[in-house]
């Protein structure tokens, strides 16, 4: 039964690896992506964990993994205590109702042959919450929700701009009225005067419904400003997670400190007093990640042992660390 | 100081499909001294690249034109230049890195084939002394192992590296003025932060021009002398970059500044968006661009259009209005507690 002491999410030593087959049609596999491997979090009820990283560092894969789009490789998703990973098929649909998603595209994430009505009663009518005139109601109530004029239900997508597309895709996410939306990087396609109408919209959203937020983002000013705890992502491990303050006021990994140091600020005065920590070379291919830890070949302080053995996460005054050096 | 290095007089470039015509830029004027790096901030469709591309003559035809204005750099106006004196301008003293390098350099093209045309077209030099100097130059931007990397395809290379490869591409001809394009859009802020490094070491050696284009108002914070703002087709505001910040004047400038969240602030204050979206450019209000957004627009506002005028020293804004910084606070108060 579920227990409202325990997290809504808990992610356990989840990995989502991508096969790399050879050959035509029966194709042997030769190797795999290992886009997620091995990242353990927990998501408690009402908060916001920011999950932030580079591009490639697996953080939209742990998102896409939660919700079972593809199965995960191995490891343990209990969303309200159930383990997603083992129910049938069935049970997850029915589940997936409490677990949604908006994406980061919002010019791909409509259907441009449905009108807004259709768009937006879909899960509804999937789930079979509403019937009857009740949907159309609901998607006008839906709609005021997020800001837009309840009249535009009969319009098509490519009538809105980006802003407003990104307005239709949270309605849609609230449709079926659930726990714990996924948000996939949900404001970078738009320009900057309306990205803040966007974190607004969510922040309020999030407090009249008493939403749990897992906020997939990399930019670490927007994840900042939004979550409650934040978790690092490196080449498909998280690296740092903590609370808000402590990892931008104290942050203990090094590749956290170089990430956040490579944010450029907008004052003038301090841009030029900073001193910043200019990481070399690039991220390393998740197909033959590096022996030991993940960031060894970009870290300026690695030691011997940083290329011989993976660190373990653990914890360190408040934060939880996979570092050999960080004491 | 003497003439400037560009100057850029009433431009005017607009989009013609069909009946509609959408004017990208209407009437800007700026100036780049030499040395200076200058940053151009606005949102998409506020006309910054065009702008950029009007001075490189490189507007799409026939569908954009450009109408009025005159480009003045080193004492000739580039839009009076034929074609042949144009193509010997650009790449060798006007070079522009453009934001997508992954569509930017030819993927049928190897890097050296790249690199070693415009050192023979531009500098004259022969095929060995080209492949040498693009040797160096790869080397300058940091890609290792540059002399064996002359025969890979861009396709071989990494999103960062490939910015390198344009930049060196850029530079290649020892260019007065480099035009960059949002040119780390694309890239990780990792990366970002070894191309911005990259620039500035390469513009202290080089002594050239930068202009920068941007969305984002912490890049342009630490890399320029001086910012101007762009909205809707004009420029809005233009001031040293620490005048800019610290007292903007412009109600556009001052919204995009309250509207993004700061790494470095641990309150959490509400986000004051900029209501409204951007104007239709097909069909532009009549008085101020910004007046519909506006939290201080007047009737006047709505009627006539303001001009560019200098309202401290160096900095200018359109707008008819005196702001300053504590009028748009106390407007943020009235908003927040409403």
């Amino acid at each position: 039964m579920p227990d409202s002491n325990q997290p809504l999410l808990a992610v356990e030593d989840l990995k989502v690896h991508f096969r790399i087959s050879k050959g035509f049609l029966f194709g042997k596999k030769v190797g795999a992506v290992r886009a997620v491997d091995g990242v353990s979090f927990a998501v408690e009820r009402g908060e916001t964990l920011g999950l932030v990283g580079e591009s490639g560092c697996g953080k939209s894969t742990t998102g896409l993994g939660i919700i079972q789009m593809p199965r995960p490789t191995s490891g343990k998703v209990l969303f309200d205590g159930v383990d997603l990973m083992k129910i049938d098929s069935e049970t997850l649909r029915r589940t997936r109702r409490h677990l949604q998603m908006v994406f980061q595209d919002p010019y791909a994430s409509l259907n441009p042959r449905l009108t807004v009505e259709k768009i937006i009663a879909e899960p509804m009518v999937v789930h079979n919450l509403e019937q009857g005139p009740a949907v159309r109601e609901r998607v006008r109530e839906l709609l005021r929700l997020v800001g837009l004029d309840p009249r535009v239900i009969t319009r098509y997508p490519h009538e809105f701009s980006g802003g407003q597309r990104q307005r239709i895709g949270i309605a849609r996410a609230l449709a079926a009225n659930p726990s714990f939306i996924i948000c996939d990087e949900p404001i970078s396609a738009l320009d900057v005067s309306i990205q803040a109408q966007i974190i607004n919209l969510l922040k309020d959203l999030q407090e009249q419904f008493n939403l749990t937020y897992l906020f997939i983002a990399h930019d670490l000013a927007v994840v900042r400003h939004f979550s409650d705890r934040i978790a690092v992502m490196y080449l498909g491990r998280i690296v740092e997670l903590a609370n808000r303050s402590d990892l931008y006021d104290h942050p203990k990994h090094p590749y956290t400190k170089a990430l956040l140091s490579a944010v450029p600020l907008p004052d003038p005065k301090r841009e030029r007093q900073r001193e910043r920590i200019i990481l070399k070379g690039e991220v390393p291919s998740p197909i033959r990640p590096p022996k030991g830890c993940h960031f060894n070949t970009r870290c300026p302080l690695a030691k011997t042992i940083c290329f011989e053995e993976a660190p373990e996460i653990r914890d360190v005054s408040g934060h939880q660390v996979a570092c050999h050096l960080v004491q | 100081m003497g003439e400037p290095l560009l100057r850029v007089e009433g431009l005017r470039t607009i989009f013609q499909t069909g009946k509609q015509v959408v004017t990208a830029v209407s009437g800007v004027s700026y100036s780049v001294d030499a040395g200076e790096t200058v940053g151009i901030v606005g949102e998409s469709g506020s006309g910054k690249s065009v702008s950029m591309l009007a001075v490189m003559r490189l507007v799409p035809s026939p569908a954009g034109r450009i109408t009025e204005g005159k480009i003045w750099f080193r004492g000739r106006n580039l839009l009076e230049l034929d074609s042949a004196e144009m193509r010997a301008v650009r790449g060798k003293d006007i070079a522009m890195i453009f934001q997508d390098p992954m569509t930017s350099l030819n993927p049928v093209l190897s890097i050296g084939r790249h690199l070693v045309e415009p050192l023979k077209l531009h500098l004259g030099l022969t095929p060995s002394q080209a492949k040498t100097r693009a040797v160096e130059l790869l080397q300058m931007v940091g890609i290792p192992d540059a002399a064996n990397r002359l025969n890979d395809y861009p396709h071989q290379f990494s999103g960062g590296m490939r910015q390198r490869v344009m930049i060196a591409l850029g530079l290649s001809c020892n260019p007065k003025l480099l035009i960059a394009d949002e040119p780390t859009t694309a890239l990780d802020v990792t990366i970002q932060a070894q191309i911005i490094d990259l620039v500035k070491r390469l513009r202290r050696e080089f002594g050239m021009s930068v202009i920068w284009i941007t969305h984002d108002l912490g890049i342009v914070a630490g890399l320029v002398d001086r910012v101007i703002v762009m909205y809707a087709s004009h420029v809005v505001e233009t001031a040293g970059v620490d005048d800019l910040y610290e007292n903007p004047r412009h109600p556009y400038t001052l919204g995009l500044l309250s509207a993004i969240p700061r790494l470095d602030t641990a309150e959490r204050t509400r986000l004051m968006p900029i209501p409204g979206k951007p104007p239709d450019l097909s069909n532009p209000p009549k008085g101020c661009p910004f007046a519909p957004r506006c939290g201080f627009s007047t009737a006047d506002c709505l009627s006539e259009k303001p001009t560019l005028r200098e309202v401290a020293p160096g900095h200018f804004s359109m707008c008819h209005l005196e702001l300053s910084k504590q009028a748009f606070i106390n407007l943020r108060e009235v908003r927040v507690n409403a």
